[in-house]
């Protein structure tokens, strides 16, 4: 999961409605993964960011070189750092944790696990019933 | 990339070892995969420069940037492919029809999805991701519906105010991959739709 990502994502549990995004991130790994810099769809990508979540995200994994407001004036050195810590770093294992109702969302190999707990459990035993069923049919 | 060598790159993607049968994992065929994808790029410019969202990526032949699906052992599949094939793809693991998404609304350009047919115990569960692909993409949804609910969904898209185009009338090839399948693969018309929204 990449910090661009990450800005998306927020709680979703039943009655968490506010305070609940940006997810805190703990425990994090980081690897970065070199991709082709492409400063037009950067540009165009910015103004969906949300800035302040961005900022308090990277300082919880330890980057601290971005300024605290977007800049007026976005030059190449700019785009290339932001290129860098959107795009190019990527959180391979961690959780991810709701500032409001303290759920915990983890990130294993990489990919984000916004399942909530009751549907995977849910989930799974209607699978298991559903092979059991055909089984029988066959 | 022309149609031909994204085709062939698609190819040889990594199926499923253990289908699940209630989510309805039925692989997209390289050749349709191939094809939905260069029509967006190549007719209307939906893909290049954009943030393209998978719906429901399955294997993964469909991923561009962001795939999300309900299955990690799908999605671990997808991932293989795309890393296989060096396509830069963030995946998230959720639920679409329970995850409101909210942020990801007017944050995604263009939805290509394959969405489950809804035969199973799941009836409707297409039109429960059209919907939600409807609410977030800015700018067009590209999807694959059974032709027998074609005037179903023209009507819908009205009632929703999108518009909506029948892009192609194709044969899907569906495997047969569940040990209570009697054929290896039945053949079934599906459309190819592209959803725009109106301004
Ligand atoms: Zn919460």
């Amino acid at each position: 999961m990449r910090l661009v990502v990450h800005n998306m994502l927020q709680c979703h549990v039943k009655g968490c409605d506010s305070n609940n995004f940006p997810l805190r991130l703990f425990d994090v790994e980081l690897e970065i993964h070199e991709i082709e810099f492409n400063p037009q769809f950067l540009q165009s990508l910015l103004p969906k960011l949300d800035w302040n979540a961005f900022i308090s995200t990277a300082n919880q994994i330890g980057i601290t070189s971005l300024p605290q407001a977007l800049p007026e004036e976005i030059d190449e050195d700019f785009l290339k750092n932001l290129h860098r810590i959107l795009f190019e770093t990527h959180i391979m294992q961690g959780k991810m944790v709701c500032s409001n109702c303290s759920h915990e969302y983890p990130i294993k190999e990489g990919i984000p696990n916004m399942l909530l707990n009751e549907e995977e459990a849910e989930e799974e035993a209607e699978v298991e019933a559903e092979v059991e069923t055909e089984a029988e049919e066959d | 990339m022309r149609l031909k060598e994204l085709e062939s790159s698609l190819q040889d993607v990594a199926v499923f070892d253990k289908p699940k049968f209630k989510l309805e994992q039925y692989c997209t065929s390289p050749h349709l995969a191939a094809r939905m994808l260069f029509t967006a790029h190549s007719n209307y410019d939906d893909i290049e420069s954009k943030t393209v969202a998978d719906f429901g990526c399955g294997c993964g032949i469909l991923s561009y940037n962001l795939a999300l699906d309900i299955d990690s052992s799908a999605l671990c599949i997808a991932q293989k492919n795309c890393s296989n094939y060096d396509v830069d793809v963030d995946f998230v693991l959720t639920d679409l029809t329970l995850d409101p998404l909210r942020r990801w609304t007017d944050n995604v350009d263009t939805i290509v999805m394959n969405p489950p047919f809804g035969t199973k115990n799941n009836k409707g569960i297409d039109m429960i991701f059209l919907k939600k692909a409807l609410e977030i993409a800015t700018t067009s949804v590209y999807s694959l519906h059974k032709s027998s609910t074609r005037e179903y969904i023209l009507k819908k898209a009205q009632a929703w105010n999108v518009e909506c185009e029948v892009l192609a009338e194709l044969k899907f090839d569906v495997p047969m991959m569940y040990k209570f399948h009697k054929k290896k693969s039945v053949d079934i018309n599906v459309d190819f739709l592209r959803f725009e929204k109106k301004e």
